[in-house]
């Protein structure tokens, strides 16, 4: 059971319009009883969870009109599967923030560890602080704002969605891309195989620009650099070889 | 693989070149030197399906001893010996209860066409037993076909989403494959079509690699942290596998415990693949026969050998198969190529159009290629089309039940009430190294190599 505090109503019963936020301590429940309170029927409203602690798994497999304030640091997945709410998260994030999320937001305040956004398909991440390696791997639809720098094999084999970078991108950004977008305003340690700087046109700056107001930030699009697929990894070909 | 020499002279391949005194080399062999001419003439390494072709010491190699003064037969059709096992009962609310402990194993629509995959959750569902998605998504036909369907976890995560998660009856975390154990998956343009690109997220046409690890995850410590991720997406109800292709069994059976798993499924190196290179599936991983004594140690020394259930899979041909597999102390097993041939894979009946592809009815391995003559590896819509799900669906179904028959009559013989029962007792080994293995004497002896 979700332990209720500044609020009468059980934790899984949805909130009235209005109604003051769901506090969930984490001190006092298990993150057991804060996900199956998310997955009940109908919910709504919003959400406070303290004390999070870097545990895992907080709020994971969301699939409602929901917003979760995550006040803490959370550990490995926090909003994985993530489907129409809100979360953010102040403090930073473990491994997998956020991964294979369909739609809706996930914001962390923070830093993001490995393999931010992995595998995502729909929705927007917004990460304030820096993501370590791995950002955006196998990236799948998802639109991703980060505001510091990127870690190495970010958007490994991305095949769609939008990646933005305000910082620096480390080694082998890109590798064995597909058709996601990468804009990066800061330096590139190195581009991956198959992965190159393209020309920005005017619908690029069009949906940079969306994505940077979304994501609440201030940079101009003009400032970026975008990066796709070459396409020469595509079909096998002996003059491959030494890519694959 | 197919052939690409020129034709030779008529005249001169008349005779057998064995009459005319000729000795083929058994270190270079004619389809090692079709091997080499073939990498000659593309530059590029050979892609196939199908699982190992070279002989491996496997269930051949093993013998039931059946009843004798000591041990008492069962009556056939009279007394019972039942089947049914439940899987994932370690921390699932809701396990599965299958009928029969033979499954069919996870292989893609866009490997498959959609009608094989509604063939093979129609058979399964006939006789109460599951189908497993593969490496390309969950698809509507296959859901609405299979009472019960294992839905896999892979390192592409292609269409991966938690509705599906949600709507499926297991997890199963591919971790890797008996072909082709650290290998990613594959699937090359000819099968890309709008309907698989769609569902993959890739552009149609192109020759598909994926990825060999998962993106998200590295090593037992981290699986852990995984699966209790999916347990609490899908609200602890549906069991979690993982799958391994057999390598380092011992260990990797221990870590899947450890890791929370409910099932573990291990693949040996004759299993079947959709596209593979031909140098991986030939020499990476090991036998069947030799995983299984392993992962069940394992399972012991953690006291939970039958508590987290082993399902067993690579070159699982006949009922004795499935005896001697769980005889060996698998739970259930898993059929991936003998399904299809139960399809019509490989069939006769369609020689000419293999001979057309360069191949031959018993030899076609090209399930990369898209043209399959049986309509099964293909998405080709004209091809598709020759396979009647519901046809298809009856003869899986068939086969399912005659190897539910054949391992129930071995058990009866040796005595059990249920195929549970068969115990590495009731067997014993042809050959020295398939004692070694398999960890039962060498018949008529009780010599087990290296036993301490
Ligand atoms: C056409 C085909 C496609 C396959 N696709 C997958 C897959 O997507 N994921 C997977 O884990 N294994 C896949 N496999 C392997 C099977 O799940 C299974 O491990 C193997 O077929 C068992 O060995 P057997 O073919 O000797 O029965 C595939 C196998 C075949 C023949």
């Amino acid at each position: 059971m979700v332990t209720l505090i500044g609020t009468e109503t059980p934790a899984y019963v949805p909130a009235a319009s209005g109604a003051t936020a769901t506090l969930v301590d984490l001190a006092e429940s298990t993150v057991r009883d804060l996900n199956q309170a998310l997955h009940e029927p109908h919910v709504q409203g919003e959400w406070t969870v303290t004390n999070s602690d870097g545990k895992h798994s907080i709020a994971v497999g969301i699939d409602a009109p929901v917003s979760v304030t995550i006040e803490g640091h959370v550990g490995y997945y926090a909003a994985g599967m993530h489907q129409k709410g809100d979360v953010i998260i102040r403090g930073n994030a473990g491994v997998g923030l956020a991964e294979n999320i369909m739609s809706g937001t996930v914001h962390v305040t923070g830093d993001a560890s490995q393999s931010a956004a992995a595998t995502g398909h729909g929705g927007l991440v917004v990460i304030d602080g820096n993501a370590g390696a791995r950002c955006g791997i196998s990236m799948k639809g998802v639109d991703i704002v980060v505001g510091g720098s990127i870690g190495h094999m970010s958007a490994f084999m991305a095949q769609a969605g939008r990646l933005v970078v305000c910082g620096d991108a480390g080694d082998a950004l890109g590798d064995s891309i597909y058709e996601a977008r990468i804009y990066v305003k800061g330096t590139v340690a190195s581009l991956g195989a198959d992965c190159v700087e393209k020309p920005m046109g005017g619908e690029h700056l069009e949906e940079l620009g969306q994505l940077l107001a979304a994501a609440g930030r201030t940079e101009q699009p003009s400032e970026f650099k975008r990066y796709g697929s070459a396409r020469n990894l595509y079909h096998f070909h002996v003059d491959n070889s030494t890519a694959y | 693989m197919t052939v690409t020499s020129l034709p030779h002279d008529a005249a001169l391949s008349a005779r057998h070149p064995g009459e005319l005194g000729l000795r083929e080399s058994a270190t270079f062999d004619r389809a090692t030197i079709a091997d080499i001419q073939r990498a000659a003439a593309t530059g590029v390494y050979d892609i196939r399906g199908w699982g190992a072709k070279r002989s491996v010491p496997h269930f051949d190699d093993l013998l039931f001893l059946g009843a004798s003064m000591s041990r008492y037969p069962l009556e056939g059709y009279r007394e019972r010996c039942d089947t049914d096992i439940v899987l994932g009962d370690r921390h699932a609310s809701k396990p599965l209860h299958l009928q029969t402990p033979v499954t069919i194993a996870g292989m893609s629509f866009g490997a498959l066409s959609a009608n094989a995959k509604e063939a093979l959750g129609r058979g399964a569902s006939e006789v109460g037993t599951s189908t497993t998605t593969g490496d390309g998504g969950m698809t509507p036909e296959e859901r609405g076909q299979s009472k019960h369907l294992v839905y896999q976890y892979l390192p592409s995560r292609y269409g991966m989403n938690p509705d599906d998660l949600r709507k499926a009856d297991a997890i199963e975390i591919v971790l890797g494959q008996g072909a082709k154990p650290g290998g990613g998956g594959m699937l090359l343009g000819q099968k890309i079509t709008e309907r698989v690109a769609g569902m993959r997220t890739l552009p149609v046409g192109i020759d598909q690699r994926s990825a060999s690890r998962h993106p998200d995850w590295t090593g037992p410590d981290d699986l852990e942290i995984k699966i209790g991720e999916l347990r609490e997406i899908t609200d602890w109800k549906k069991p979690i596998y993982v799958k391994v292709g057999a390598s380092r069994p011992y260990y990797d059976t221990a870590l899947a415990v450890k890791s929370g798993a409910d099932v573990i499924v291990v693949d040996g190196m004759q299993g079947g693949t959709a596209a593979t290179q031909q140098v991986f599936i030939e020499n990476v991983g090991i036998p069947t026969l030799a995983a299984i004594p392993q992962a069940v140690q394992a399972l012991q020394e953690l006291g939970v050998h039958r508590k987290v259930q082993l399902i067993v899979s690579g070159g699982i041909r006949t009922g004795a198969d499935v005896a001697k597999a769980m005889a060996l102390g698998a739970d259930a097993v898993a059929i991936g190529t003998a399904a299809l041939i139960a399809l019509g894979d490989n069939d006769p009946r369609y020689a000419a159009e293999y001979a057309a592809l360069g191949s031959a009815a018993g030899y076609y391995d090209d399930f990369q290629d898209g043209r399959d003559p049986a309509g099964i590896s293909t998405q080709d819509p004209e091809l598709s089309s020759r396979l009647d799900p519901v046809a298809g669906g009856r003869r899986i179904a068939n086969y399912l039940r005659v190897l539910t028959m054949e391992a129930q009559t071995i058990a009866r013989a040796c005595g059990k009430s249920h195929l549970r029962n068969l115990e590495p007792e009731d067997l014993v080994a042809l050959t020295i190294e398939a004692a070694a293995m398999a960890r039962v004497p060498l018949a008529g002896t009780s010599w087990i190599p290296g036993a301490r």
